[in-house]
């Protein structure tokens, strides 16, 4: 293939094939960490990503996967670059992303301005189980197996379950 | 090197010893979710570290009046400015290297800097400088869940069994006289340009204490009161705590350099 049939939307058709190793059902493009695609001449192309936390270990495995993608389409002289600004968000996950998540059995993210505040002891977000869809559930950790996501567990079919807590 | 990158050093530093103090918590948590918790604020605070030092060794490389001894004319990374530094070169406030201690020890250690980076980097974002106000921006959304964790935690504690009560009143003996140190701006913080570092050091302590007394009575811990405050960590002169951590942090690099995994 040569690269000078590869428009901007190509590419990020591509990019859909890049899974997060953490949560492999999610492309970096569900996940909303591409911020732009610039193409610059036949061979050359840069990609903007933003990490979703700062010590997030999956970004450097995502970049390296991108750049091997890019090299497979034809791409010689490639760019990643990291943007911190604006601060990555869960809104910018895709709906489609979010169903997904469900499917894989991860409580996608509540919409932002529900949770990220300064109170103390505020009492758990109402999140569905992704197992039974109950909402009786209850969080056991704000912290997870990954920074993205919390520990929950639900009361009725007694399973425990990964939130993607939003951010 | 100039004042603006001692003062990211200062920043990058704090982030790093805080994170790798915390790591060592990591299979040793007191429950499992409380494990997990704290070496997730770890990765989030080494993230951090690698953000301010990918920046200075940025500033350093393109500063022509650089000498900064320890590269051997090599270029400064993230790498060589945590692994190949040694004590007196680590501007990090002496909290940060006070040993882990107990569960108290630590979390109250947690929180008080996580309280004093939550205001800090409030003030930072608006910094005229694009990368410092970025990462800030960034960083603060990770501090809002540290501050949240950490806060919760001293309550319980505080407000817990007499056995809990008495561990955080013992940490807040231990702990106090490092917290002056936050807030005494160093010769080069008060050389920094205003609009590149947005920060007002009175009013950051005024919010400072402001939220460690409103948690420390919903825990029912008295409010410390001690004038005399130790300093010395921003230029350098460190407790001998700084030794150990860094002698087991720079290990592998020192004893096989450049080795990477």
């Amino acid at each position: 293939m040569t690269t000078h049939q590869l428009n901007k939307e190509t590419v990020y058709s591509y990019l859909t094939e890049v899974k997060d190793p953490e949560i492999p059902v999610l492309s970096v493009i569900d996940l909303g960490i591409v911020r732009d695609v610039i193409l610059s001449g036949d061979d050359e192309i840069e990609i903007i990503i933003t990490p979703t936390y700062s010590g997030c270990p999956a970004l450097d495995a995502m970049a390296t996967s991108i750049r091997i993608m890019l090299s497979t389409l034809g791409f010689k002289k490639i760019k990643i670059t990291q943007t911190l600004s604006p601060a990555w968000t869960t809104d910018w996950i895709s709906e489609e992303g979010k169903r997904k998540l469900k499917e894989y059995g991860i409580a996608p993210p509540n919409p932002s301005q529900q949770v990220c505040q300064e109170k103390l002891f505020v009492p758990n977000e109402a999140i569905q189980c992704p197992h039974c869809s109950s909402w009786h559930t209850h969080r056991v950790s704000e912290f997870g197996s990954t920074p993205c996501k919390s520990l929950y567990v639900c009361e009725d079919c007694k399973e425990p379950f990964d939130y993607f807590k939003c951010h | 090197m100039n004042d603006l990158s001692y003062y990211i050093l200062q920043l990058a530093d704090d982030a790093l010893i805080l994170g790798h103090q915390n790591s060592e918590w990591c299979g040793h948590g007191p429950i499992l979710e409380q494990d997990v918790a704290i070496t997730n604020i770890s990765l989030d605070l080494i993230g951090q570290a690698r953000n301010f030092y990918q920046y200075a060794a940025k500033l350093i490389n393109e500063s022509s009046t650089t000498s900064f001894h320890l590269q051997n004319g090599l270029e400064v990374s993230e790498d060589t400015l945590a692994y190949l530094r040694d004590s007196r070169d680590f501007r990090n406030n002496l909290l940060v290297e006070q040993p882990n201690g107990d569960w108290a020890k630590t979390i109250l250690r947690q929180f008080f800097f996580s309280t004093y980076q939550y205001y800090l980097y409030q003030q930072l974002k608006s910094s005229t400088d694009n990368q410092l106000s970025a990462i800030a921006e960034k960083s603060l959304k990770e501090v809002n869940y540290h501050l949240r964790w950490s806060s919760e935690w001293v309550i319980r504690l505080g407000d817990g069994s007499e056995e809990s009560r008495q561990r955080m009143l013992a940490a807040t003996d231990d702990l106090w006289t490092y917290t002056g140190e936050l807030f005494y701006p160093t010769e080069y913080e008060q050389r920094l340009p205003g609009e590149v570092i947005p920060v007002d050091i009175k009013s950051l302590k005024l919010k400072w204490e402001e939220k460690i007394r409103t948690v420390f009575d919903e825990a029912t811990l008295p409010y410390p009161v001690n004038a005399f405050m130790q300093t010395g960590g921003k230029e350098g002169r460190h407790t001998e705590h700084l030794g150990y951590i860094l002698a087991e942090m720079q290990y592998m690099q020192r004893t096989y350099p450049n080795s990477e995994w």
